[in-house]
């Protein structure tokens, strides 16, 4: 098995050297035939991996591929771990990743760029399996990275656009932010266990419960909360946790088929995939669950409200991935890290859909993703239009679709659960229902419903576009639908994840839920007694009202609550802080760094001031050297008498 | 240690001095063929240090020796181990580029350039490989006046303040060492470095003789706050100046603390390290916010390397913490870090300031201003930049993440913060590089100037591919680097870590 697994991500590796090196020779067909094919046979491979790992139960997989390099005792290796959690990541990465290439030829169709951006997003492919297939500290890190570089060199794919050079350059180093955290949580691995070997850190996680850090003054801290939270920091920044959330709209700024693969279903979810990978060491420290907790709830509630002023069509559903990767940490907070993962999968899946569908619309448009200027597209865009309802069903939790499956267990688990803070994050989910119902179909009503707001010339040219665009649509609508129904028995309440996932007994909520839970036609009727159902309708019956009823409410409260709008819209104010205090300031304080402490103080008064004491005493001493005997004379006389004085008196 | 049982050593050294000579008498015509033949051969000969090293022992390899002032005990003295033979392969492999970057670049007298350039490479290789004090003192200061004479000749308009500055400053700093290398002759009675770490020392003197190397090693690295006369030295030199200047010379004086400070004045390095540690970090976080403002590209480079030489003394000196705490593998993980950071940086800061050369013989300005949107018109640049870019911003798998990861690791088992300051790199490196990318590189066509661009050349290409797949090559199998330190490094701190009185 070991050239199988070896053979996933070299595939698309493979794929994307050739696409990216030789792209020009091989022409546009064969640079986009090369990187299906790469990421094809990946796809089919992580099947018979499925098959091997989950169907006929083969043992986990944990192997080195080779060392990387031997220092200090401690063996950095490469090396791949695949279990159930993996083999289930690899399938909706490469899923995922190979509708997004077949949507891509459509999309980028007319793009000098063409050959570039296929090698790119094999190459996304590639890390992110390294990221998922990982057995160990160091190689999570390379694909942790390598991930963030793919996602900088697409962001600004437009290399001219001044706003998407921006936005790369911010994605960049908002991650790196988080990734400064997630070195130091690594370093403290290291620290402790002298091995970067995901076994070694497990195996030692109590032993590291029991130790104690000093780190600011006398406070003791309990090493493994300290290393936790730390690890989390990184994945506040990959997964775009509230304050490191930044950078995920302004990356809406890239070709839309990778906000679909690459802001929505995979990237972005590493963070989550982390934790839930750690679960053995989260679930050592409650300090650092709940610090989970509470920013997976902030980040739910507030992001998705400010999904509700976005009239843009992409970062109504960028706020909404935002928001539904808060759910994913509430998840973890609690430690339901099957229901996080759970909802991670369904998301994917409907939330490149509907990605896939704005762009779909986008291009129908001619690149118009304002959506004051869409309107009436129903009739235009059939299969757009019944795609885009079953993702945002799915999306917003309708009995039976598979975001209702994953959201609900999230909130029940929050519910259930006695941890501090859960009261919080339990309204705060609770509330997301509603705006996530009402953000997903105002962008629905406002995009297909109503009259027609585009101007004429657009509108005759309006069309569904070809095949290669559809296509992935409703393969991407159909496991939207059907995934949550099929997989919720064995991945959340069954055994899907023993012995891969730690949960403590005292936080076993979904534990908790599964005593009750008998089948999916149960949980389905179960739900009508529970208020995210009718929250859910209350939602889209406000957007129906708002925006297709009578669309003279939106207008009158916007008036009428200027200041909230105001707020929203400028999304709490994050930007302008972040830009305030860490653009003007870094740059405030480099200036004075160079030019207070290089050039005044270290080379005005010690370099060019010893230079100049040298050159002035050499002015003086030249006085002294006059030439006249009588000079010379009298300053000996002077000596004589000062050293016959000294003498003396000593 | 037997007789001359090999002359590996002294051919790397004098065929390229000997070369050297040799083109600038031969003249200008024949100048560049001869210079390529020079370098190609210099590098091969070289080969052999590393493919027929032995990585079993920690004693000296390829070891000559030749008596020369027998009556003070100054001998000539050769030898590599598995600290030294990296830097010396590293400076053959950049003398290589350096030829190709010099091919057309330049007019005027090439013969000196290459010349000089050839000569100073034999130089360099004399430094890493002397263990004469006195041989090595020569070699070490000798570097001075080729790179002196290249940087006053083919310089820019305000070389002349860049040169005296930097002589002086360098200058300065070796007398200090020259005094301290006399003490210990006189208190050893021998000239020989090896011999040299076993002469035992009071703590006073330790100090003594510390200072006096850390003047000259900290100039030389550079360490804030001794570091000024590099961004002036770089934004002068011409591009291949800049790059050995930044690939190796720096080196000397991190190659400096490993072979003199450290096992000569163990103790003194010892009681020392807080105030080392201190200027370390300092010259990660401090010089990581000037590197952000500037306005010049060398200079931004130039603060750059001063911020990545931080890494280089913060691995060597968290040693002593690690020692006191009994983790002599943490000692090791710190040394071979602070060594890898050294080679990385040597092909990462080359291939930097080539990448600026590449533009300035186009453009004439090394003003981020004077650019924007380059990679419309140089495609093929655009992207070595970028990539060079992230490998100076330590992005994993490139070579320059494997040494910040490791003297990272090693300091987080000394003390939280020094981990959490030095991490700090990870932002402030890639905010000063991708800052500068984004201005330089993305964007629209700026000005004409940028608009009349023409991309890199079949010359230029290689160039910067050689640097390229070096810096991959480390990132992805630093096992080819690391596997021939261990052995040495583990000597050191063994060595270091017993009490010398």
């Amino acid at each position: 098995m070991k050239t199988l697994y070896t053979l996933i991500p070299l595939a698309p590796l493979f794929a994307a050297i050739a696409a990216g090196f030789f792209g020009k020779k091989l022409g546009r067909t064969n640079s986009h035939r090369v990187t299906i094919a790469g990421v094809a046979i990946a796809f089919v491979l992580s099947l018979v991996a499925f098959k091997h790992v989950v169907m006929d139960g083969a043992p986990v997989f944990n192997e080195t591929l080779y060392t990387w390099m031997v220092s200090g005792g401690i063996r950095f290796e490469i090396g791949f771990l695949v279990d159930n959690l993996t083999v289930l990541m690899m399938l909706v990465v490469t899923f995922v990743s190979l509708m997004v290439h077949i949507y891509t030829i459509g999309y980028m169709d007319e793009d000098p760029g063409y050959e570039r951006f296929f090698s790119y997003i094999s190459l996304f492919t590639f890390a992110m399996l390294m990221l998922v297939m990982s057995n160990n500290f160091l190689q999570l890190f390379f694909g942790w990275e390598a991930v963030g570089l793919v996602s900088y060199l697409l962001i600004g794919f437009w290399f001219k656009k001044e706003t998407a050079i921006f936005a790369n350059m911010k994605a960049f180093l908002v991650n790196r932010v988080g990734d400064f955290g997630f070195l130091l949580g690594i370093a403290g691995i290291v620290y402790y266990t002298n091995s970067l070997s995901y076994v070694d850190a497990f195996a030692a996680g109590d032993a590291i419960a029991g130790q104690s850090m000093n780190i600011l003054g006398k406070m003791e801290w309990s090493a493994i909360t300290v290393i936790c939270i730390c690890l989390f920091i990184g994945a506040m920044g990959k997964s775009a946790q509230v304050p490191l959330h930044v950078w995920l709209p302004d990356s809406m700024e890239g070709p839309t088929p990778i906000s679909a693969l690459i802001h929505a279903a995979t990237m972005v979810t590493a963070g989550i995939f982390m934790v839930a990978r750690m679960s053995p060491l989260f679930e050592l420290s409650e300090t650092a669950l709940s610090f989970i907790l509470i920013i997976g709830s902030i980040t739910a509630l507030f992001m998705g409200l400010i999904g509700i002023v976005q009239n843009d069509i992409k970062r109504v559903v960028a706020y909404s991935t935002l928001s539904q990767l808060g759910y994913m940490t509430v998840a973890l907070g609690v430690s339901a890290y099957s229901a996080a993962i759970f909802h991670l999968m369904t998301h994917a899946f409907f939330k490149a859909l509907l990605f896939l569908a704005a762009g779909s619309v986008i291009i129908a448009l001619h690149h118009e993703q304002d959506m004051r200027k869409m309107g009436g597209l129903r009739k235009y865009m059939p299969i757009t239009y019944w795609t885009s309802l079953i993702g945002s069903l799915a999306l917003i939790g309708f009995p039976g679709l598979s975001g209702f499956f994953s959201k609900d267990i999230i909130i029940e688990s929050v519910h259930k659960s006695t941890i501090a803070g859960s009261t919080f994050a339990y309204w705060s989910v609770l509330a997301g229902v509603f705006i996530t119902a009402f953000y997903s179909f105002r962008m629905f009503f406002m995009v297909f419903h109503g009259e027609t707001r585009m101007d004429k010339h657009t509108a005759e040219h309006c069309h569904e576009p070809p095949g290669v665009v559809t296509m992935p649509l409703i393969l991407l609508a159909i496991p939207s639908v059907l995934i949550g129904a099929l997989t919720v028995s064995a991945v959340v309440f069954g055994d899907y994840f023993d012995g891969v996932i730690t949960v403590a007994a005292a936080h076993d909520v979904i534990g908790a839920l599964g005593e009750t839970y008998h089948g999916v036609w149960g949980f389905v009727k179960h739900a009508f007694a529970t208020p995210p159902v009718y929250l859910a309708a209350a939602g889209v019956i406000t957007a129906w009202v708002f925006y297709l009823l009578a669309p003279s409410i939106p207008a009158m409260l916007h008036k009428r609550l200027g200041f909230l709008h105001r707020l929203l819209e400028n999304k709490y104010g994050f930007d302008d802080f972040n830009q305030f205090l860490f653009g003007a300031g870094s740059i405030g304080l480099g200036r004075t760094l160079w030019k207070v402490g290089d050039q005044t103080l270290i080379d005005g008064a010690m370099v060019n001031g010893s230079a100049k004491g040298v050159g002035l005493f050499a002015h003086v001493a030249r006085y002294v050297q006059s030439g006249y005997l009588y000079h010379y004379a009298f300053a000996m006389i002077l000596g004589l008498l000062a050293m016959l004085t000294w003498f003396l008196f000593n | 240690m037997n007789e001359s049982s090999s002359y590996i050593l002294s051919l790397t050294i004098w065929l390229p001095i000997l070369g050297g000579a040799a083109i600038v008498a031969l003249g200008d015509s024949r100048a560049r063929p001869l210079a390529a033949l020079v370098s190609v051969l210099t590098l091969l000969v070289s080969l052999p240090l590393y493919f027929g090293f032995d990585k079993t022992t920690a004693a000296m390899q390829f070891t000559e020796q030749l008596k020369w002032l027998p009556d003070f005990g100054i001998n000539y003295l050769l030898g590599v181990d598995g600290i030294s033979m990296p830097l010396v392969i590293l400076t053959t492999l950049i003398n290589v580029i350096v030829v190709i970057s010099a091919w057309e670049v330049i007019k005027d007298r090439p013969a000196m350039y290459l010349g000089a350039f050839q000569i100073m490479t034999g130089i360099m290789v004399g430094v890493f490989s002397a263990l004469d004090a006195i041989l090595f003192y020569i070699f070490f200061e000798a570097t001075l006046i080729p790179m002196f004479l290249i940087i006053g000749i083919w310089g820019g308009p305000n070389r002349v303040y860049a040169t005296i500055k930097f002589f002086l400053y360098t200058f300065l700093g070796s007398v200090f060492m020259l005094i301290a290398l006399i003490y210990l002759y006189k208190a050893g009675g021998t000239f020989n470095i090896l011999a040299m770490h076993t002469v035992e020392l009071g703590q006073k003197e330790q100090l003594w003789i510390f200072i006096a190397f850390l003047v000259a090693f900290a100039v030389k690295i550079p360490m804030w706050p001794v570091h000024t006369w590099l961004p002036d030295a770089h934004v002068e030199a011409p591009t291949a100046g800049s790059a050995v200047l930044a690939a190796i010379m720096l080196k000397m004086g991190g190659y400096g603390f490993l072979r003199f400070s450290l096992p000569i004045v163990p103790d003194a390095s010892a009681a020392m390290d807080g105030l080392m540690i201190t200027l370390s970090l300092i010259a990660v976080v401090y010089i990581g916010f000037v590197a952000l403002v500037q306005n010049d590209m060398k200079k931004l480079i130039a603060y750059s390397s001063i911020s990545h030489m931080g890494f280089v003394t913060l691995g060597i000196f968290i040693a002593f913490i690690l020692i006191e705490k009994g983790d002599a593998a943490g000692v090791a993980l710190g040394i071979e870090g602070a060594i890898m950071q050294m080679i990385s940086h040597g092909f990462i800061s080359a291939a930097m300031f080539l990448c600026v050369g590449v533009m300035y013989d186009r453009v004439h300005s090394r003003e981020i201003s004077a650019y924007g949107g380059v990679i419309n018109t140089m495609p093929v640049f655009g992207a070595f930049m970028v990539f060079f870019a992230m490998a100076n911003a330590g992005l994993p798998g490139t070579s320059g993440f494997v040494g910040e990861f490791m003297v990272i690791l090693a300091s987080f088992k000394t003390n939280f913060w020094i981990a959490f300051l030095a991490s700090l790199t990870l932002i402030l490196g890639a905010a000063y590089t991708l800052w500068m990318v984004k201005r330089v590189i993305f964007g629209e066509v700026a000005n004409e100037n940028v608009a009349a661009l023409k991309d890199i050349g079949r010359r230029e290409f290689w160039m910067l591919a050689m640097l390229a797949v070096f810096v991959l090559l480390l990132g992805v199998i630093p096992d080819v680097l690391t596997s021939v330190m261990h052995v040495s490094v583990e000597n050191l701190v063994q060595h270091i870590s017993i009490n010398k009185y």
